[in-house]
This record gives C-alpha cells, structure tokens and sequence, in this order.
C-alpha cells in the first residue's frame, strides 16, 4: 500500500499492523526517515506532491522493487505538508520470504524514493526559505543498483 | 477550459496554484497565455527540467489539449 498524509506517522503502530496475518512471510525490513535539524537551527520542511500522480510514480517504483526482490507485500508512507524535526517523513516496510530480499529491497526503495518520487521540498529555515534538490550522494545511491542489474 | 497545477518554485513564483485557464488548445498556447501575463512565469516553464503532464501523464513536446485537460508544470523534483 502507497499512501501520503498530513498527519505525523507512528512507526510502531505501522510495523505492528504490517506483520499481523502472516503465514508465508519469513522476514519484514522497515526504515524510519525522520526530518533532522541541521547544527541545532530549527528548520521546518514543507513537502508538496502531486496527488495521485505522486502515489502513481511510487507505485513504480515499488512494483520495480515487487519484481527484482520477489517481496510478499510492501508499505509505503510519505508525510505531505509541514514537518517539524524530529517527525517521521517516510516509513517503508518490506516483506519476503527471506531476510536478505526484505533488507535490499527496503534500501532500495529509499534510495529511489530520496532521488526519483514526485515531491517538492521547501526548507524554511530561522531566516529564509529554499527550494532542495536532491544530492549528488542521493543520485550515485540510486546509480548503484543500476549498475548491480546490467 | 484548461486546469493548470503549478508546483514547488513555480507556484512560489507564479503565486498561485491552481487556475482555470479557457481558451488555450495545446501546451505551446497555454505558455504564451501564461507568458503574456506573467513574463518570468513564461520564462520558468520553458526553463531547465520542468516536465509537463497532462491528466497526469508525463507528455513530450507539444501536444493538444482537450477541454477539461488537467495540466501540470513539475519543476525538477526533490525526492522524498
């Protein structure tokens, strides 16, 4: 499931709900983004997205992973709107049959969530705001896998 | 009549979201209308990386838009 929200994201409740009714299920892998501030200054993000478009192009990049890792199930949640430090902006959850599919799959979702999913990013900092794009660190992690697949 | 979604810089820029626009048949007609009332706006949907997606499609070039198109300009995305 692919799903964005307004409202904070409780990772606990996530992962506690995503593993209950699971019989063929061996491993489940989750990683927690969490909106950091920089050297102490209170930053606040303001994430935008396209509705529908945004969960569309998600829901690509989780059906690449589906395939490539042969995973049982997936969660997908994306924070939309203002988000204080310290707040969870991404939860992703895997599940396959073995631990190795559900770790590399969670990794690679992220990296192609960080790089490739439709949202703009506002950084509102104590004195101005600004537009981020992604890093060049977040473009060589995606690269990455491009590379493992030829 | 065109819905037109402006996103991330350029809705900061444009200072507006979401228009209704009558009377623009492709996407190279929507962007002079656009333009001939916003120069800077005009310049900034031409600019570098900012794709186009009609009803929620990327689209390539242009194309002709129907009368209840919906139709985005996506400056370059942040990720997530």
């Amino acid at each position: 499931m692919i799903s964005l929200t307004d409202t904070p994201l409780r990772p606990g409740e996530l992962l506690t709900r995503f593993c209950e009714d699971r019989s063929e299920t061996g491993a489940v892998a989750t990683f927690t983004g969490i909106a950091r501030a920089d050297s102490g200054e209170g930053t606040i993000l303001e994430l935008e997205a396209y509705p529908g478009f945004t969960e569309a192009e998600i829901g690509k990049i989780a059906e690449t992973a589906r395939g490539r890792f042969g995973l049982d199930d997936i969660l997908i949640l994306h924070r939309i709107g203002r988000i204080t430090p310290g707040e969870a902006i991404v939860f992703v959850a895997t599940a396959a049959k073995h631990r190795r599919a559900a770790f590399e799959a969670c990794d690679f979702l992220m990296d192609y969530l960080k790089s490739r999913a439709p949202f703009w990013k506002k950084e509102h900092g104590p004195a101005s705001a600004r537009w981020i794009q992604p890093r060049e660190e977040d473009h060589a992690d995606v690269a990455r896998w491009e590379k493992e697949k030829s | 009549m065109a819905r037109v979604l402006l996103f991330g810089p350029l809705r900061d820029l444009a200072g507006w979201r979401e228009r209704d626009i009558a009377e623009a048949a492709s996407i190279s007609a929507l962007k002079a209308l656009l333009a001939e009332e916003d120069e800077r706006l005009g310049e900034a949907l031409s600019g570098p990386g900012v794709k186009v997606a009609v009803d929620q499609a990327i689209v390539n070039g242009d194309i002709a838009i129907g009368p209840r198109a919906e139709v985005a300009f996506l400056p370059p995305m942040s990720g997530g």
